[in-house]
């Protein structure tokens, strides 16, 4: 009823031309109940829409970097990691009969990195498969966004690793656009593991042998930094994962502290794709910085466990598997002490 | 000096400049007054008029109703038309004296005409208490109460709150500006009944100005400071106020008596010096009447009891259609659906605003970023709180310190899925709040 009235009289302003007219209209619309709301009645500019974005954002100069490096093939398992990440959500969504959810663009920030943690030989099934696992096995069927208690990228690297490790480990590729030569080449983190030679310089840049956007530390690094500098994440987590796992290395690496050593562990594999873009994905790490902290080196120990003492090279996606379960462990045992917290038996007493 | 502040809070849109230059101007009613026998935090006060009765400006046309209660005066000269059930800000009915207004302002002799030097401490609790002045930040905790505290020794610092955190109120500041020698004429009383307490005039640093001001006229006063503040909301919510001032922190079942702080408003302070110094009972309230709706933003000298819509005719009326009326801040102020309701002693502001942001977004799933929790001033984790108060999980959100909530809703404003997180965080505590009453 209120709704008509109000109708009614918004239209009476409209076409009540002459200004005198309009006032009295104007006047007229304040007499008719207004809607309400519980505070705050104001509202900042964030969205999950935009925090997804600015994400994708922070990972294009890796994914640029990847395509570079490795050829329109990468180009084409990244579309259709993605486009089948999308695909998987609406059809979900659909089918549930749920709101679309597309449109918050996590399931294309979750394509796109399930796509960065390939390596570009896989066949193009494989990304198609791999979307589909994340969104619909990791994500929706926990209850969407929000509800999974696993990063839905890596649970799906961790699924085709081990289902289909010999395309999952196979790091032979074309470099760069168009050039014929097949390069079969071990990683360099698994040439570090073996006491071989490698190159950190190319390393840091990232013209190596990997999965598409691990490579290079440098982009990586940028889109990390652009993170930070947004707000989108904290230096917490990152900082503590990394300087924590390099004080791993240092320990029982078994070379003491040498930077060729360590700087090969931090730009090789995972680390930094893992430590600024998967480790830091909100819904699977702890709330609170304290948490943060506490979870940032874990993720460095368990890293650097896999690492060195583990069968293979890589150890990241495990480590944060493993991590995003006890989570809630470390929620409880970091929980923040309220403002003006007083010891249980000297409480209600004067400061 | 370092800037004083707390942990957490955010920096909303301050929207200060619509109304911020705008001298105080004294508005005459036209219609009649409503007086709401409840405008404060306890007991309601009983009418002591009858319907027909000819009052005076000044004269009290309601008692106390108890220890923790307030009087209301009569803040124009006519004649009792009603006592009767009218809406407030809330959207309460609550018993009301209306009275018609004989536009000739005839005065009531002062509450008390025995100069402030020569008054006793409990002749001055006392004439405050008579004057019907109530804690006029918002929540109207009736002032004399609040200066009687069990051990008034133990009181070392006495805060006057000149924080105004709350976006697009200006009524404290013109105050500040314009009424300076009232303010720390108000906290000398005050420090006459503490005396060993020392008197902080504690503002944010993004009125410059009202700092500079303040300096001045406070200079050789040896117990009066003026503190400058970090500018944030809620800088000005009690506990985080006490915090940034003195680096004392209460919990929510402490009062700030126990951290030896008394805090008091800018507004609350100048009506307990008219109160004591001039006899003048509390019957005018600052209003700023502003938002991008308005046609022209002013700070008002409105008398209590004065009807919100005649106010936003006084301002021009609206340029554009308002989609949200609101009585007081955008952040802890009550949204309006009519306008037909009375300027209280609590009232601060009235805004209306052309677009109704909160309407604009749906909330979405929690993607657990940890903003609200950065954001609390309490240091609570807000999504875990709304999610346990939301299946009403009574014993989590216990256990998760939901009753230290300030209710300042930092945790609603920063959320990317907009969730109404205050919301419900705000239904259990006041839930379990009434349950504890019991």
């Amino acid at each position: 009823m209120a709704e008509e009235i109000k109708e009614d009289a918004k239209e009476k302003v409209q076409k009540a031309a002459p200004a005198a007219e309009k006032k009295a209209a104007l006047a007229e619309t304040a007499k008719i109940l207004r809607s309400v709301s519980p505070t705050p009645h104001v509202r900042d500019d964030s969205s999950t829409r935009g925090i997804m974005g600015y994400v994708i954002i922070a990972l294009l100069p890796a994914t640029a970097v990847g395509i570079w490096h490795f050829g329109p093939r990468a180009l084409c398992v990244i579309l259709l990691s993605i486009l089948s990440a999308a695909l998987s959500e609406w059809c979900f969504d659909r089918i549930t009969k749920r709101k679309n959810t597309v449109g918050d663009l996590s399931c294309i920030l979750t394509g796109l990195l399930l796509a960065l943690n390939l390596p570009v030989s896989v066949p193009l099934w494989l990304p198609v498969l791999g979307g589909f696992f994340a969104i619909i096995v990791v994500k929706m069927l926990f209850g969407g966004l929000g509800q999974n208690f696993m990063n839905p990228a890596l649970g799906a690297r961790c699924f085709l690793m081990l289902s289909f490790s010999r395309y999952m480990t196979d790091f032979s590729y074309r470099p760069g656009w168009g050039a014929a030569d097949v390069v079969s080449g071990a990683t360099p983190l698994a040439a570090v593991k073996a006491g071989e030679n490698f190159n950190l310089l190319t390393m840091f840049f990232g013209n190596e042998a990997g999965t598409i956007g691990e490579t290079s530390a440098m982009a990586l690094l940028c889109g990390g930094i652009l993170l930070i500098v947004c707000g989108v994440i904290t230096w917490h987590l990152s900082t503590c994962y990394i300087v924590s796992f390099l004080v791993f290395a240092a320990v029982f690496g078994g070379k003491g502290i040498d930077l060729n050593y360590l700087g090969a562990q931090l730009c090789g594999g995972g680390l930094m794709l893992g430590a600024f873009f998967m480790a830091t994905d909100y819904v699977t790490r702890p709330i609170t910085k304290k948490g943060q902290v506490v979870y940032g080196i874990f993720l460095g120990i368990l890293t650097g466990i896999f690492r060195i003492f583990g069968p293979g090279a890589e150890g990241v996606s495990y480590a944060i598997i493993i991590g995003n379960l006890i989570v809630p462990l470390i929620e409880r045992v970091t929980e923040p002490k309220h403002f003006g917290w007083r010891k249980p038996e000297k409480e209600g007493k004067a400061v | 000096m370092a800037l004083l502040t707390f942990k957490g809070g955010i920096h909303p849109k301050d929207g200060k400049a619509l109304s911020k230059d705008k001298a105080i101007t004294e508005y005459e009613p036209k219609g009649d007054l409503v007086y709401p026998l409840s405008q404060h935090i306890g007991a309601p006060a009983k009418a002591v008029v009858s319907k027909g009765q000819h009052v005076l400006e000044g004269e009290c046309i309601a008692e106390a109703g108890g220890f923790v209660s307030a009087p209301v005066y009569a803040s124009v000269s006519g004649t009792v038309k009603s006592i009767e059930k009218r809406r407030t800000v809330t959207g309460d009915l609550v018993d009301c004296i209306v009275v018609e207004n004989d536009g000739k302002y005839e005065k009531a002799a002062p509450i008390t005409d025995k100069p402030f030097e020569e008054m006793s401490r409990e002749e001055v609790i006392a004439a405050i208490g008579k004057a019907g002045i109530v804690g006029m930040g918002g929540a109207g905790f009736p002032t004399q109460v609040k200066l009687s505290p069990k051990e008034p020794d133990k009181i070392d610092t006495i805060i006057v709150n000149c924080a105004e955190c709350e976006p697009y109120l200006t009524s404290d500041y013109r105050k500040m500006l314009e009424e300076p020698e009232r303010l720390i004429g108000g906290l000398e009383v005050i420090l006459s009944l503490f005396p060993k307490a020392r008197g902080v005039l504690a503002v944010e640093d993004n009125k410059p100005d009202c700092i500079k001001l303040l300096r001045e006229k406070a200079a050789g006063k040896e117990r009066v400071e003026v503190a400058a503040l970090k500018t944030k909301y809620p800088q000005g919510s009690e506990r985080q106020l006490i915090r940034a001032v003195t680096k004392r922190e209460i919990n929510s079942r402490m009062l700030p008596a126990d951290a030896g702080c008394i805090v008091n408003n800018v507004d609350t302070v100048i009506a307990v010096n008219n109160a004591v110094r001039e006899g003048q009972p509390l019957m005018y309230r600052i209003v700023t009447v502003t938002g991008d709706a308005v046609a022209d933003p002013r700070n008002f000298k409105v008398r209590t009891g004065t009807n919100y819509r005649e106010l936003i005719d006084a301002a021009g009326g609206f340029k554009t259609e308002p989609e949200k009326i609101i009585s007081g801040g955008p952040m802890m102020g009550f949204a309006l659906f009519d306008l037909d309701i009375p300027v209280t002693k609590t009232s601060s502001a009235l805004l209306c605003m052309s677009e109704d942001e909160v309407a604009k977004w749906e909330p979405s799933a929690c993607i657990n970023c940890g903003r609200c929790v950065d954001a609390c001033p309490s240091r609570l984790i807000p999504s875990r709180l709304a999610d346990h108060a939301s299946h009403y999980n009574e014993e989590e959100f216990l256990r998760m310190n939901g009753m230290e909530c300030v209710e300042c809703g930092s945790c609603s404003y920063v959320c990317p899925a907009k969730r109404q997180l205050a919301q419900s965080i705000k239904t259990l505590r006041r839930l379990q709040l009434a349950k504890r009453k019991k």
